[in-house]
């Protein structure tokens, strides 16, 4: 089977190049550099149709900007994207465009994420008809369809995004995907803005979408919790590189890499009373000047000497199950 | 689904018009606004005398005082000018000249920095380091110097000043723009636009540019209001429009060498009659900053 | 005696679209170095509750109705320059966002020093070593170094840090805690809960933590009142909100929290939206999203007490269907 998503080798890199005063301050002797930010560094990933990926890491990590490079909104420094196997870089322009719609992308903040100035119908629509997926005639009866499936009232179509509710907006934004008939959804913080009532409905809806609709979904999330409930298979970041991938239910029975097992243990969760809190020390180191070595090795309750000097691979321990850290490796 | 149970459903345009309502000031300036312009527009048909045409015009009525009656036989409530033109009918008649010239400098300005604008925005790079330093020079200059410089190379008429008025404008709205669309671009709808696969020009111009109109307005209000004074400077230096096309700047100059010798009126007036434009304007153009800056929302 | 007595408050804004009844009849007790848990989603009132407590809300917003009898002493009648001695010194707030609480121009010892000196007659020096101490008691490491820093350059967990220092510089008897791990990353939120934590046990700090998240004070509270559109629909001891709640709305938020269902099957959802504070229905605001919601739902709702203190103001709660 041929895997809907591959990434290969993904990296993203942000340099900060000097201006014309910082460049002429530099000449004369001034402390200022170019700063370059590895936002994603070196990240492969294999996604099968229907398979629900969750991405999961602490801020700035670099999960959204791997989110935005697999949706095609931002283009890699590095490696490549293969959908259905085949390199979107090297496709032709039309077949580009039809690859750029199959993978689609859901944000995180229910107000920024639609165009304040448009109607739901515009909002909706526009897309589908742009790219003849649908003609003006039928245009309305192909925007009611994809409202309802996303259960909001087709005869709100004509408001605007600013007369609904957080709730309602996330719906919007998810038929205005579905408008394009993605296979691949990125999903980035998708609940995270929500009420904690509204997450479930929207939780729901991703669930029943992809049953009814056959979709895959990357669902990136801060929040362990909603991860374990809808993915199959969860990748972990710690400051641009991956430091565990496994099946969801293995990971939370028996987490490998210290910062999994971090993450696992400071959840909050309903079953626990009246606990002490006993967190991993340190705080996230910042992406522009990361830790030698392991990164991670500074807030490590293991971390020896071979840990700051060099950077363990991604070694597989067992079939699915990668882990990069020196306490787990594959022989 | 009760959905829709109790939602302000409260279009844009309603809230909008109920905050610039708040302000009785900025309304009293808006009705000004439209009296003035209504008068300007209705000039032929509310005017005794039409100032261009010089059958129309006697030198016999020249210097008149307010309230002295013309050789046929209507009442010159304003007095006349050094021509024998009725001043009541040039003022209007000037505003005419001054609004025209005042609006199409500022559309035209208006569209060219906007497209310039944006595409320092777009492009980024060297393209929009080479637009936002000439924008930086451009601004580091008065804009009557430019303006002035312009006329003198260009001549004197009415498309003449528009053109010295738009290039003395258009950076402001190029720099409004550009910073505008570069806050908007970084926004999430753009990138799920991108993400569409729509195109870059619609990308562009249908979310990013309508979402950049809040300021353009503001801008455009105060840069029109600007632009009739620059205008006004121009004819009153004797470098802008022509004795024939009279503007209130013009007829001001004009009557500027009888103020001595105590014949106010002939520059008073259509000084009363700029000012009150000029301000208004501006009065109309703070409360829509108030009213339209998302920054200041209550 | 409790630090901390609520009754009857009632806050309410009055805008343009109408009147907000933002809090609208709130009742708690606090005791000495009890933590109370404020549950609520955006709008049911849980943070301008606090705000009402500092006699902090703003116009068009005002506490219209109510006491606040802080050990003892009425807050609603208190004069504006008393409620500026107590906060800050007996009682005291962090928020989600530390800068608000942070000037971010001042270096953080200045900002604490002044703290300090603002409520308390002592030299500078002395000040400054209590400031130093401070910041080492969040776990703030070289203490030092980071008095002579601007709040700028920490990171998000560290001005929180800070700002919990500041609060409790003055040893306050009650601190109120809006949200203040919301923004922040997990391993960095579970710092954050453990420092309020353990600073509250040691001081007998009484703390008032509102948040969205009932995961985080199912860890943390004694007891949890839980908010919905303006008023508490639930309170009792964190054990029987958690494992028995009776409110059909703390059901709902139980059942919707993903760790509650079965792995990969459809949560549990509430129905409908947050309610519109503009338009709320008669008598008990959940009634519309309610599976039991029916005619008489739209009377008034007054509470019913258990033995325990907690009560619940519902018709039709959980757990005793043959009183329904």
């Amino acid at each position: 089977m041929t895997a809907l998503m591959e990434v290969q080798g993904l990296s993203k890199r942000f340099v900060k190049r000097l201006d014309l005063a910082a460049k002429i301050a530099s000449k004369l002797g001034a402390d200022v550099q170019e700063e370059v930010v590895h936002a994603v560094d070196d990240v492969s990933l294999v996604i099968q149709p229907g398979e629900v990926v969750g991405l999961v890491g602490e801020s700035g990590c670099g999960k959204s900007t791997l989110g935005r490079m697999v949706a095609g909104i931002l283009t890699p420094t590095e490696g490549t994207v293969l959908l259905d196997g085949i390199d979107t870089a090297g496709l032709s322009s039309s077949d580009q465009s039809a690859a750029a719609l199959a993978v689609q992308m859901i944000f995180q903040d229910p107000f920024a994420s639609l165009n304040p100035r448009m109607r739901v119908e515009q909002i909706v629509g526009e897309a589908p008809l742009v790219h003849g997926l649908v003609d003006r005639a039928g245009l309305p009866s192909y925007v009611d369809d994809i409202l309802l499936k996303v259960g909001l009232d087709p005869s709100m179509k004509r408001r605007y995004p600013h007369q609904f509710s957080g709730g309602q907006r996330q719906r919007i934004g998810i038929a205005r995907a579905l408008a394009v008939r993605p296979r691949f959804l990125v999903c980035d913080e998708a609940i995270a803005a929500l009420d904690v009532s509204i997450q479930a409905q929207v939780l729901n809806l991703f669930m029943d979408l992809r049953e009814e609709l056959d979709l895959t979904y990357l669902f990136i999330s801060h929040d362990l919790g909603v991860v374990e409930h809808i993915a199959d298979r969860i990748v972990i970041m710690y400051l641009g590189r991956v430091v565990e991938a496994a099946p969801t239910e293995a990971l939370f029975a028996d987490p490998k890499h210290p910062y999994t097992q971090a993450l696992l243990a400071e959840v909050p969760r309903l079953d626990q009373r009246k606990r002490d809190f006993t967190p991993i020390a340190g705080e996230i180191p910042s992406p522009l000047a990361p830790p030698s070595g392991c990164h991670f090795h500074p807030r490590c309750p293991h971390a020896s000497d071979i840990c700051k000097t060099t950077v363990p691979s991604l070694s597989r321990l067992q079939k699915s199950w990668d882990v990069r850290c020196h306490l787990h490796t594959a022989d | 689904m009760s959905q829709a149970a109790g939602l302000l459903v409260e279009t844009p345009l309603q809230r909008f018009r109920a905050e610039f309502r708040e302000s009785k000031i900025a309304v009293a300036a808006l009705l000004v606004l439209a009296i003035i312009v209504l008068l300007a527009l209705l000039a032929p048909w509310i005017t005794p005398q039409n100032p261009y045409d010089l059958a129309q015009v006697d030198v016999l009525d020249g210097k008149l005082k307010p309230g002295s009656e013309a050789f046929a036989g209507y009442t010159m409530w304003l007095g006349s000018d050094g021509a024998g033109r009725d001043l009541y009918s040039a003022i209007l008649y000037g505003l005419r000249v001054s609004l025209t010239v005042g609006l199409a400098a500022g559309f035209l300005a208006l569209v060219i920095g906007t497209a310039i604008g944006l595409i320092a925005a777009y492009s980024g790079g060297r393209t929009e380091s080479l637009i936002m330093r000439a924008v930086d020079i451009q601004l580091s200059f008065p804009a009557v110097l430019i303006a002035l410089m312009l006329v003198a190379i260009l001549g004197r008429g009415i498309d003449k000043i528009i053109i010295a008025l738009v290039a003395a404008q258009w950076a402001y709205y190029a720099r409004t723009v550009r910073a505008t669309a570069l806050v908007e671009s970084a926004k999430e709808y753009v990138e799920a636009a991108r993400c569409l696969g729509l195109s870059h020009a619609r990308v562009v111009f249908r979310h990013v540019l309508p979402n950049c109109l809040a300021p353009l307005i503001v801008i455009g209000t105060v840069q029109t209001a600007s632009a009739i004074a620059l205008e006004s400077t121009l004819s009153f230096l004797g470098v802008g429009l022509r004795q024939t096309e009279p503007s209130l700047g013009v007829l001001i100059s004009n009557g500027f060498e009888y103020m001595m010798s105590g014949r106010y009126w002939i520059s008073f007036f259509p000084g009363i009659a700029l000012l009150v434009t000029i301000v208004s304007i501006n009065l109309v153009g703070d409360q829509l900053r108030d009213v339209l800056n998302p920054r200041l929302k209550r | 005696m409790s630090v901390l007595s609520v009754s009857g408050l009632k806050t309410h804004f009055f805008t343009r679209d109408g009147v907000v009844r933002a809090v609208d009849g709130v009742d708690f007790e606090l005791d000495r170095g009890e933590v109370l848990g404020l549950v609520g989603e955006s709008g049911s009132g849980k943070s301008v509750t606090g705000f009402s407590l500092l006699g902090l809300v703003d116009p068009p917003g005002k506490v219209v109705e109510g006491n606040i009898l802080f050990c003892g002493q009425d807050l609603t009648t208190a004069s504006q320059q008393h409620m500026q001695e107590l906060r800050g010194s007996r009682i005291a707030m962090i928020f989600q966002d530390p800068m608000m609480t942070l000037n971010p121009v001042l270096r953080i010892d200045t900002q604490m020093i002044e703290a300090i000196l603002a409520h308390e007659k002592l030299p500078r020096k002395v000040a400054w070593t209590r400031a130093r101490d401070g910041l080492a008691q969040v776990g703030i490491p070289s203490p030092e170094q980071r008095l002579r820093a601007y709040p700028h350059q920490l990171s998000g967990g560290m001005r929180q840090r800070v700002a919990i220092a500041i609060a409790f510089l003055n040893n306050p008897d009650l601190l109120i805690a809006d949200e203040p791990t919301t923004a922040l990353d997990v391993t960095i939120q579970a710092q954050i809960v453990h420092v309020a934590q353990t600073l509250c046990r040691e001081r007998g700090t009484a703390l008032i933590w509102i948040t969205h998240d009932l995961a985080v004070v199912a860890g943390l509270a004694d007891r949890i009142a839980v908010m919905y559109a303006g008023r508490i629909v639930e309170a009792g001891a964190t054990d029987q909100i958690i494992d028995h709640p009776r409110h059909p709305y703390t059901v709902g938020l139980l059942g919707s929290v993903p760790s509650a269902n079965r792995r990969g099957q459809r949560l549990a959802q509430i129905p409908g939206m947050t309610p519109n504070m503009l338009s709320l229905p008669n008598g008990c605001a959940f009634q519309e999203r309610c599976t039991r919601g029916d005619e008489l739902c739209r009377g008034d709702v007054d509470a019913t007490f258990d033995e325990a203190g907690g009560y619940v103001r519902c018709f039709h709660p959980h757990g005793s269907e043959a009183g329904a």
